[in-house]
């Protein structure tokens, strides 16, 4: 199981590591979100600590968006993607080594929008600051995995690029509201996270054990 | 006999519906607080019965079509016509919910709308199934029902989520009616007949159409593998 995930795994990161694509197009996506909503909301003092935490993920799941698009069309470019199938593991471990591979750029993002997120809101992190580095990956986690399986199963469509926001963001909105509850009330203060990261724990256990399960149905989909 | 009995489900269905209008609107007694307005929960509930009903068997669909598309083509297909059915029909009981939730709403608590837990699960389900349809309708070729069947089952795992969402949170929504705390259910036994009459009303109308639906689809794919057979021969 590891050889081949670790082999896929090397071979995106490489690849993103020449080209950094994916990296520099969501890190410019998500600047470019967090300054639009900035103009149209307004944040000042008490209300930047209430929207800092919906503000970050939405503007993390508009970015993810653009890399997934990308993450399988260049696999298809070049036949790539039929000789994937040939190869004699199983698509579990492609799928797996994808979400790994676009969980470590979308964390490599967060990780890099978080200083400008504090300076520009001004935030103060009020409950326990520790939690976020549960929530964010969890929350992250949940995008990259859903996302990834649904740009698979989007590729083959006529717009491929339209439809992958349409199918997925209905199915991440759960994990969206946990994960922006959660965020909201560790830098508030307020209220208990403990209840939404336990649903993102939940949600991601089931989506990921299902995708991984559902994966070689829609890799050879034919 | 099987016209005879084609023919007498829509009539039956037609009379249940009528009488259960006359029971929801003349004959349940009207209620304490909310008085008239009352009346459009015999129309709310059953439709998100029906709506789930439907939802359900579309997640049957997905479910046999992908355990026997290769094994049993013709069993295959079936299932993914009552899929499709069963979503679209879910689709449209999940917005007759969705519209009589807010008129009621609106009357009985002063606000149409609230981003409360079963609101919001009610409505990321519409979402859901509706990107399902948009799905079907985008993506092309034979592996389309496949790729819509894999959708339907991620859908179809939100709706224990929706369920349940009215036993985790505290809500604006009303608690469960059925099975909820000690002081639920419906006490008034005619209130209870009405509701019973109306179930029944719109479960037999939801699966008039389903049927129906079914019966359209199935057809479609019988038509298309036609052309695509004469295609074959004649090329």
């Amino acid at each position: 199981m590891t050889r081949a995930l670790f082999t896929h795994l090397a071979k995106d990161l490489r690849i993103e590591w020449r080209s950094k694509d994916a990296i520099n197009s969501m890190l410019f996506f998500a600047l470019l979100v967090v300054v639009l909503f900035s103009i149209s909301f307004d944040p000042r003092g008490a209300f930047a600590q209430e929207i800092a935490g919906g503000v970050l993920c939405v503007a993390t799941m508009f970015a993810s968006v653009s890399a997934l698009n990308q993450a399988w069309a260049r696999e298809i470019r070049h036949q790539v993607l039929d000789a994937q199938r040939m190869a004699p593991t199983s698509g579990a471990e492609l799928f797996l080594a994808k979400v790994l591979a676009n969980f470590i750029f979308v964390t490599i993002v967060q990780i890099a929008l978080a200083p400008v997120f504090l300076v520009m809101y001004n935030l103060r992190v009020e409950g326990q600051a520790w939690l976020l580095a549960l929530v964010l990956p969890l929350g992250t986690w949940a995008l990259v995995a859903n996302g990834t399986f649904f740009a698979a199963l989007a590729i083959r469509s006529r717009n491929r690029e339209l439809l992958l926001p349409l199918i997925l963001f209905p199915i991440f909105l759960p994990a969206l509201l946990a994960m922006v509850l959660a965020t909201t009330s560790i830098l508030t203060g307020d209220g208990d996270p403990t209840l939404w990261i336990k649903l993102l724990l939940g949600y991601d256990i089931i989506f990921t054990t299902v995708s991984l399960l559902l994966f070689d149905v829609v890799f050879h989909a034919e | 006999m099987k016209k005879l009995a084609i023919g007498l489900f829509p009539a039956i269905t037609i009379v249940l519906m009528v009488w259960g209008y006359y029971q929801a609107i003349y004959v349940a007694p009207e209620e304490q607080t909310m008085h008239e307005a009352q009346r459009i929960f015999y129309y709310h509930v059953p439709s998100a019965m029906v709506a789930f009903l439907f939802f359900a068997v579309s997640l049957c669909g997905s479910i046999g079509y992908l355990a026997w598309r290769h094994s049993k083509p013709d069993l295959a297909q079936a299932s993914d016509a009552w899929a499709l059915a069963g979503a679209e029909v879910g689709v449209v009981f999940c917005t007759v919910v969705l519209i009589t939730g807010p008129l009621w709403g609106r009357r009985a608590w002063g606000i149409w709308w609230t981003w409360d837990a079963r609101l919001t699960t009610t409505l990321v389900l519409w979402l859901i199934y509706v990107s399902y349809l948009l799905l079907r309708r985008f993506a092309a070729g034979p592996q389309m029902q496949t790729l819509a069947a894999v959708l339907g089952i991620f859908g179809a795992l939100d709706v224990p989520i929706v369920y349940m969402s009215n036993r985790w949170w505290r809500t604006q929504h009303p608690a469960p009616v059925f099975g909820g705390g000690p002081d639920s259910g419906i006490k008034d036994p005619a209130m209870l007949e009405a509701f019973g009459w109306n179930v029944l009303a719109w479960l037999c109308w939801g699966l008039l159409i389903l049927f129906l639906r079914y019966r359209v689809e199935r057809l479609h794919q019988q038509y298309a593998a036609a052309e695509a057979e004469e295609a074959l021969t004649s090329a």
